[in-house]
């Protein structure tokens, strides 16, 4: 029987153990002594969230079906059990085999947040690895990033010894190889690590070196030598049905966030929304081969015994086979008692009646995400839903029977007008005002509009990365704005209002599109004790307020400052796919509310025909 | 057809809470690919009823439950294909059919034995027999029972059916046979906190090891008669045994 890093009485302590003791039906087990890697990979949060993520899946599946690697899971422990591993200074410890992680050749962390950095930090104090990596040697493993937040890594560079730079499924088991001969040959970690910066993809941050002018800004971007490349490319997975997919996910014991089959169906997206940071760093759309889908969804409901399947994209509706894909679904798994769910579905007749088929009416709820009130704000962001859609589609769903209706919005996009933001109540009213012209008899009580807005964040690699970000004052004085035009309603009664927390989005707008110099703040912070910033009963700003202050560092200069489109961003360095050039032109079209077309009606020369695939190349063959 | 399981959990699986279990089990019957009858409905679910749950840190070689089927295998293949799907820590021991007019185990089961040792060093009602031997003479042990509410005065004693000391591999093992189920329910650490409390010693959180062996049905002719049980997979259960141990 394995043996548990933790003892019995400190499991019987903290909140659900569950969390920390592996064991899960499809996690896997080797010998140590049958590998020459073990990597151990981590979603710096909460177990149960965790557990919910896709990409770690992936990777875990791709990793085990090396029969060299060895690849577990670790997640950041619950405050509760953190305080106790410090006071009896227990090292971290991998689910699977319950070894510590610093015994490990790599810790690999997805970076699918901003809030996510102290967590990060938490990992690695409790493994007992030095925090920056300028400090490691080969007893530490080689501690390496991925996600989305790798496309500005610069805020987390000094505690990394690589980024990943793109989808894993590509140069790993490269990365792997490089690692087996550099240990066979007993190089130094340096020359490790220098090799692993050839391989495409890779970003070995200490091999590069930033100088910045007087006022702060990046001036100059370089590596320290001359034989490293200038410059990091993203990496595509050029065939998404060939390419590794879990056929038996881990399934937890407890209860986690997505406790279900996710079936990714497409990867990209066609829309070019200018505030969208995957629209841009996923592109190009690609789509999964239906028949691989189908295959895949009745091997894995098999496999887990899960009783939900949902689909993943990020627009559903983009998918052109969906149709084929959900009658399938519907026919031959809804029988079995399993759910099937559709985010990201384009509300229109096809999906409502999908949806009535699938759920129930009444109790279900619709969401559109205009993101902008008026129609000039939409066309400013290049979002390309209009209030006819809306009204249309929210009228064939109540005539169906919906009376719920979810809509989300952003505060703060660039060259938003205060008319632009009456204009989220007016668009609220007039859903619902809609919904009472059916008449009493045919209709179902009163009706819901849920009204929600975040607020705008300006992310690297999007038309926008120039932009300022509106302050906390102003976001605040946005949301009363919007929030007293709702109360002037006539239907006001069946309006519902409710606005994110700002300091929360400030400091992931910091985070964001910072430099290098930002991680001391980072790791001030923690030192103060933040950890787990994404759950506000723990965000405490004060003290990221304080960790600015004494690391001299201003948020607003990295938040709040309108870039000049000449001034080296710190993410410059990588290249996306997506040209600077075509950014600055969005950003451009932004000012002026042009529309950009989409991928499938046109190509508008974005620079990501070059990876060969998905929709670049839909109608070429 | 109605099916009554019997299985073990036991190692890490102590730290997996009853709702877990229960959702576990649901995942494993479907990966089984038993044919489960499932509840009309927008959200159905697998007919399935645990007899008593079982707390967070004890083990058990006599958990329950009962399923609907449409169809069986074979109770052999049935017991082999759920076994294929349990993890390190839960053993499906047990499977028989209940009988035509039968009751769920959860309303039928009336008793339960644990086997409780001392983490530590043990207390002293496991060295010294006679406070047990004085603790059972007691017509009545009242003790506290806090409920959401309130807090009520209860007595245990008539709910501690028998309870004896043993020794297995030289270490003392408390053996006690406590009501369980919907009228009369004695959890083990609260007989445990009434030991402590007569033998003047207090309970630490972690200093005992409670072990569940069986849950059993009560089936004495009328309440004055001394108590008799029999194992619940024993009881309205079909004669053909497929035993997995």
């Amino acid at each position: 029987m394995r043996k548990l890093a933790l003892s019995e009485e400190l499991l019987l302590q903290v909140e659900k153990p569950a969390r920390y003791i592996g064991n899960e039906v499809n996690s896997v087990m080797k010998r140590k002594e049958d590998v020459a890697v073990r990597f151990v990979m981590c979603f710096p949060d909460v177990y149960e969230i965790g557990m919910s993520h896709l990409g770690i899946q992936i990777l875990y599946d791709m990793f085990n079906r090396w029969d060299d690697i060895w690849c577990e899971r670790v997640y950041s422990p619950w405050p509760d059990l953190d305080a106790q591993m410090r006071r009896e200074h227990i090292p971290l410890f991998a689910l699977e085999s319950q070894d510590p992680v610093k015994a490990f050749d790599f810790l690999g962390i997805t970076l699918q947040y901003e809030m996510c950095y102290t967590n990060v930090l938490q990992i690695l104090d409790l493994s007992q690895i030095a925090l920056r990596a300028k400090d490691r040697t080969w007893d530490d493993p080689i501690v390496i990033g991925g996600g989305p937040c790798t496309y500005n890594p610069e805020p987390i560079a000094e505690f990394f010894d690589i980024f990943y730079i793109g989808e894993g499924e590509t140069v790993y088991r490269e990365l792997m190889d490089v690692y087996i001969r550099a240990k066979e040959e007993g190089v130094s970690r340096e020359e490790f690590l220098f090799r692993a910066s050839h391989i495409p993809g890779l970003y070995v941050p200490s091999l590069y070196e930033a100088s910045y002018d007087e006022y702060g800004r990046l001036t100059a971007f370089t590596p320290v030598r001359e034989d490293v490349p200038k410059t990091v490319a993203r990496q595509v997975v050029e065939d998404l049905s060939a390419a590794c997919y879990p056929k038996a996910p881990v399934v937890p014991f407890i209860k986690a966030t997505q406790d279900r089959v996710v079936l990714e169906i497409l990867r990209g997206c066609i829309r070019g929304c200018r505030f969208c940071q995957a629209g841009m760093v996923y592109r190009p759309l690609r789509e999964r081969n239906v028949e691989v889908l189908k295959k895949l969804a009745v091997d894995m409901l098999k496999n887990t015994g899960h009783e939900e399947i949902s689909l993943s994209s990020l627009s559903s509706s983009d998918y052109r086979e969906l149709s084929e894909l959900i009658t399938f679904l519907i026919e031959n798994i809804g029988s079995t008692a399993v759910n099937i769910s559709l985010p990201s579905l384009r509300i229109d007749t096809f999906s409502l009646d999908v949806m009535s088929k699938i759920q129930d009416v009444r109790k279900s709820s619709l969401t559109f995400a205009p993101e902008a009130g008026s129609q000039r704000m939409r066309n400013v962001i290049n979002k390309g839903l209009t209030e006819e859609m809306i009204l249309e589609g929210a009228g064939q769903a109540f005539e169906g029977g919906w009376n719920k209706v979810k809509l989300y919005f952003m505060l703060g996009l660039p060259g938003e007008t205060t008319a632009d933001l009456l204009e989220i109540a007016h668009l609220s009213e007039k859903v619902a005002r809609r919904y009472y012209e059916i008449p009493k008899e045919n209709r179902n009580g009163k009706c819901q509009i849920t009204a929600s807005s975040s607020f705008f964040v300006p992310k690297p690699f999007t038309p926008f990365q120039w932009a300022p970000m509106n302050t906390k004052k102003e976001f605040l004085d946005k949301a009363k704005i919007v929030n007293d035009e709702m109360k002037r309603q006539h239907n006001r009664k069946s309006l519902k209002y409710n606005w994110h927390e700002a300091d929360l989005s400030v400091l992931e707008g910091v985070l964001a599109r910072g430099d290098r110099k930002v991680s001391s703040v980072i790791l001030r912070a923690y030192e103060k004790g933040c950890m787990f910033d994404s759950w506000s009963d723990f965000f405490d700003n004060q003290k990221w307020m304080s960790a600015f202050e004494e690391c001299g560092l201003d948020p607003a200069f990295y938040a709040n400052r309108e870039r000049d489109t000449g001034e080296l961003l710190p993410w410059d360095f990588i290249d996306i796919g997506v040209s600077k050039r075509f950014l600055l032109n969005e950003y451009e079209r932004a000012k002026q509310a042009d529309v950009t077309r989409n991928c499938r009606q046109g190509c508008s020369g974005c620079g990501a025909a070059r990876y060969k695939s998905g929709v670049c190349y839909e109608n070429q063959n | 057809m109605k099916i009554r399981i019997k299985f073990r959990k036991y190692g890490v699986m102590k730290f997996i809470g009853h709702l877990d279990v229960m959702r576990f089990f649901q995942k494993a019957i479907r990966r089984s690919g038993l044919d489960i009858v499932y509840t009309e409905g927008y959200s159905p679910h697998q007919v399935m009823s645990f007899a008593a749950p079982l707390g967070l840190g004890l083990t058990s070689d006599g958990e329950y439950m009962d399923i609907e089927l449409h169809s069986s295998p074979e109770p052999a293949e049935a017991l082999h294909r759920l076994n294929e799907q349990m993890v390190e820590g839960i053993e499906v021991v047990d499977y028989r059919m209940l009988k035509q007019q039968s009751h769920s185990a959860m309303s039928v089961v009336a008793a339960a034995d644990y086997e409780i040792s001392c983490r530590y060093r043990p207390a002293s009602f496991f060295e010294d027999s006679a406070i047990l031997e004085h603790f059972l003479n007691e017509e009545h042990i009242l003790i506290e029972k806090k409920t959401k509410k309130s807090v009520q005065m209860v007595d245990i004693r008539p709910m501690v059916y028998s309870a004896c000391m043993e020794f297995i591999e030289k270490k003392p093992v408390l053996r006690v046979r406590l009501a369980a189920g919907s009228s009369r329910n004695l959890k083990p650490e609260l007989l445990l906190d009434a030991l402590c409390t007569y033998a003047g010693c207090e309970r630490g959180a972690f200093d005992y090891l409670i072990h569940r062996t069986e849950l059993y049905a009560d089936i004495s002719a009328n309440e004055e008669e001394v108590r008799s049980f029999v194992p619940l997979s024993a009881y309205e259960t079909e004669a053909e045994v497929c035993a997995g141990m």
